[in-house]
């Protein structure tokens, strides 16, 4: 299991405390299915997906991917016991949306250039390895429910 | 993967930025890598790693300096990258898994430095064309 030291913690409080939640993850999520195309397999109830352009203004990729980073900073709270936290998302995951959890790393990866984006120069490395730990660690949680 | 007449436009636009900041764009990269994946620093135990250091920029400027070589033959980079490609296979046999952490680390300081540029088509094509610099200096690993 990951431990992530009282000043991690912080570093990641800060960073969610310097972001605006929704528009990040939406942000982050219409780069997904950018970036990695192939992504858009899990989301064919989301109406039009077929260009960039479309992916950026469709509303609900807006709020799924609000939905997921507010999951992800809310988890902050449970760093202590991830895995009992995320066990039912998890389930969710594996034996009903049956997304690859190769999937979740790659979300991770985009946020955090996202993060960069936004934070520039105060995404310092140090931060940056501090809040890619705590993805980390949510995405490994994410995948501990998979059989 | 293949990189499109567009996705090359952007490696090419966004380069130009680069070009002129390819020592602290490349120690900063270099650095983060470090920072954040500390398996990657077995490779460079005779570097002094500290931030900012002379090592860094050097090594981030050649890094840097070769992806720039690569951008300018994006139609034929197996010959363009030829040297390098034996350098990593038989000389430095880097293991494949730390291109894809570099690749990261770059794009992350690419987002923070040129955040208006720096748009998901870009990250894209960015992602595609260090992808595909990173296929062909692992090229000839076995």
């Amino acid at each position: 299991m990951v431990h992530l030291s009282a000043d991690e913690c912080k570093d990641v409080s800060a960073v969610f405390s310097k972001v605006n939640v929704d528009q990040l993850g939406g942000e982050s999520l219409a780069s997904l299915l950018i970036v990695y195309p192939w992504t858009r397999r899990h989301f064919k109830t989301f109406g039009n997906l077929s260009s960039t352009d479309a992916i950026l203004h469709n509303a609900k990729v807006q709020a799924h991917g609000a939905k997921v980073l507010g999951a992800v900073r809310d988890a902050l709270k449970h760093v202590a016991n991830l895995g009992g936290h995320f066990a039912h998302l998890s389930d969710l995951h594996c034996q009903q949306l049956f997304v690859d959890p190769a999937n979740f790393k790659l979300f991770a990866g985009i946020v955090s250039i996202r993060v960069g984006q936004t934070m520039r120069q105060a995404y310092t490395p140090h931060v940056q390895a501090s809040f890619e730990k705590f993805l980390d660690a949510v995405t490994d949680a994410l995948a501990k429910g998979y059989h | 993967m293949t990189l499109t007449a567009a996705d090359k436009a952007l490696v090419v636009a966004l380069w130009g930025k680069i070009s002129g900041q390819t020592e602290a764009l490349g120690a900063e990269a270099l650095f983060r890598l470090f920072t954040c994946f500390g398996q990657s620093k077995t490779y460079f135990s005779h570097f002094d790693l500290s931030q900012g250091s002379a090592d860094l920029k050097r090594h981030g400027a050649k890094v840097l300096g070769a992806l720039g070589e690569a951008a300018s033959h994006l139609d034929n980079l197996p010959q363009a990258l030829s040297k390098l490609s034996d350098l990593h296979a038989y000389n430095l046999r880097v293991d494949p898994a730390n291109f894809q952490l570099l690749s990261h680390s770059i794009q992350v300081t690419l987002a923070a430095h040129f955040p208006a540029d720096f748009t998901p088509e870009a990250q894209s094509a960015w992602d595609k064309f260090i992808s595909a610099v990173s296929g062909v200096l692992t090229s000839k690993y076995r």
